[in-house]
């Protein structure tokens, strides 16, 4: 912390060519951070107008000369679909479940790491595994695991030949459990990262004062990580919101398991109804801005950590 | 301190967390060595006979082993190009004063959130009429500019620890600013850049949607999205032990990396906020 600070105080007692100085600084930081911004807004702005643009067309790939201005159209086809209610349901339970589920594994994934002093790396090894491991892999290992013909999972738990991939809410469960696997580690991180800043004596005080363990934590310890908590939630929320690759895989989106991702990328795609796929599209970019809006402003979760300001 | 009780918990817990995140790995392993014949016949977790001629199978196959080296070529370039750029960045918002910090980095949490699914129509067309659909190029750029918003922060959490004015004192023991630059700063920056190599690596490692969307053939298909698409050596085989096969090679290097820098990761995802 001294370093930074002293490094402008330093420059700060320079001399009159201060103006100067500071004017070939200012260059410089833009200068370097040009190549990433340029790149970041490539990908990403002029492919969000262009969508927004073609999203008020009726267009598809296959009859290009079709093409005409429809205004909302798409987007009334779209809200009026009851599969698109179905698709926002199923990303809806997909995510409360998965966050839930990860937050309470990744909080005793946390405090595993940071109270194990035997087996440390061992243990952490053993939690980031998951992080590196491809999540198209996951949701094969998971799906073979299920799976009628390859599965050891029915044997084990004799559910003789239970079709876990014919129902909706079966499939949507193998497909909640890779991606809780595959991600929990991350929230893990995050939390640990929370725990290590809740001051050790206020746990030792509450020793003490003769709290318990459960006492401990719930009075203590999570008010003292709210802010790590919240992060950790709002980043897997929109993770989850966008799942896209487990379902691809396990059920390409059948037996009603699809979900908004997969349905943008099945009428873009797929189907080349650009208009309308685009029009979906433009729903899943502003139903993030909203989580994320309600998170921030309403939770007003701080992201200064995150985003590496001071 | 600890009582004898609750360090037993902790062990048990520890080994509860072992079984969890190792076993559909070890799952992935078994199944890859079982002869294809073995799936619909036995629902055993092991092979009843063990063989390698699934990675014999996946390693004939043209589709695997294009995509192999698709994958490894484009992650391996999105995760330089992308690296230098985060470096670029991380350095100016840490050392320097400039208008417009504050603004990039939320710029770079924006794209940490947005929906990629949304751009894949646009960038589709976008791609096919400037010639990078189907290319490398055509998914090293997003992969970087996706893989960014990690990279940036992880380095500019790591370049703030950094004590920046032993390079001035090194120049006044008498260092060329290139030999103060190089012996002083480049040690001390290095294991940031490092970790943030490995967390941009794996997220192009990772990546499905691009893959399966941008690409039409094997000049630059990546694995996950061949596997996707992955039907056996024949119609007439099950292709789930040749898929565990190469599921297995393409996780084998991020084991190794796993097991070799763990320490590095979660300093990276922790923003270096946990020691030791």
């Amino acid at each position: 912390m001294t370093a930074v600070e002293s490094a402008p105080a330093a420059r700060a007692k320079g001399r009159p060519e201060i103006s100067d100085r500071g004017r070939s600084e200012r260059r410089l930081g833009l200068l370097l951070s040009a190549p990433a911004v340029v790149v970041m807004l490539l990908v990403t702005a002029y492919p969000l107008v262009n969508a927004v643009y073609l999203s008020l067309f009726s267009y598809r790939l296959t009859a290009p000369d079709d093409k005409r201005f429809v205004g909302l159209g798409n987007y009334a086809t779209a809200l009026t679909d009851p599969l698109f209610w179905q698709d926002v349901l199923t990303t809806f339970a997909v995510t409360l479940v998965t966050v839930a589920i990860e937050l309470v594994i990744g909080f005793g994934f946390a405090l595993v790491m940071h109270k194990v002093v035997f087996g440390k790396r061992t243990v952490r090894t053993a939690i980031l595994l998951p992080y590196g491991i491809v999540t198209v892999i996951s949701a094969f290992a998971w799906r073979f695991a299920f799976d009628l013909d390859s599965g050891f999972v029915n044997h084990w738990f004799g559910l003789g030949d239970y079709a876990w991939f014919s129902g909706r809410w079966s499939s949507l469960t193998v497909i909640i459990l890779s991606e809780i696997w595959k991600t929990t580690p991350f929230v893990s991180l995050l939390l640990l990262a929370g725990l290590a800043q809740v001051p050790g004596e206020l746990s030792e005080a509450a020793t003490v004062d003769g709290a318990t363990a459960w006492q401990r934590l719930r009075r203590v310890t999570i008010p003292n990580m709210k802010a790590a908590i919240m992060v950790a939630v709002l980043f897997r929320t929109l993770d989850a919101w966008r799942i896209f690759d487990n379902v691809f895989v396990m059920t390409k989106g059948q037996q009603n398991t699809e979900t908004l991702s997969f349905l943008t990328y099945r009428q873009t795609i797929t189907r080349t109804a650009i208009g309308l796929g685009d029009a979906v599209g433009v729903l899943l970019f502003l139903s993030v801005v909203l989580i994320a809006a309600v998170f921030i402003k309403g939770f007003r979760v701080d992201l200064s950590q995150v985003r590496g300001d001071r | 301190m600890e009582s004898n009780r609750s360090r037993a918990t902790l062990v048990a817990v520890s080994l509860l967390i072992l079984v969890w995140t190792v076993f559909p790995v070890l799952w992935i392993v078994m199944l890859s060595f079982k002869q294809p014949g073995e799936v619909g016949n036995s629902q055993s977790f092991l092979p009843e006979h063990w063989t390698w001629d699934n990675y014999r199978t996946v390693f004939k196959t043209d589709l695997f082993t294009s995509a192999l080296i698709n994958s490894i070529g484009i992650s391996l370039i999105a995760t330089l190009i992308g690296v230098v750029f985060a470096t670029l960045v991380a350095y100016a918002i840490a050392r320097l004063e400039f208008p417009g910090k504050k603004i990039i980095l939320s710029f770079a949490l924006a794209i940490a959130m947005f929906p990629v699914v949304s751009l894949v129509g646009p960038l589709f067309n976008l791609w096919r009429d400037i010639g990078l659909y189907d290319t490398w190029p055509g998914l090293i750029i997003p992969y970087i500019s996706f893989a960014l918003p990690l990279a940036i922060w992880t380095l500019s959490a790591f370049f703030r620890e950094i004590p920046w004015e032993m390079e001035q004192a090194a120049q006044v023991d008498g260092a060329t600013p290139w030999q103060a630059f190089r012996r002083v700063i480049v040690p001390l920056a290095a294991p940031g850049v490092f970790t943030a190599a490995i967390l941009t690596f794996f997220f192009c490692w990772n990546d499905f949607v691009f893959g399966i969307s941008l690409t039409s053939t094997d000049s630059a298909r990546p694995v996950p999205a061949a596997l996707a698409f992955f039907t056996g050596a024949s119609q007439f085989q099950q292709p789930t032990t040749a898929i565990s096969a190469a599921a297995v090679v393409v996780t084998v290097p991020v084991i190794v990396i796993v097991l070799l820098f763990q320490r590095r990761i979660v300093a990276g995802l922790t923003s270096g906020a946990v020691k030791g």
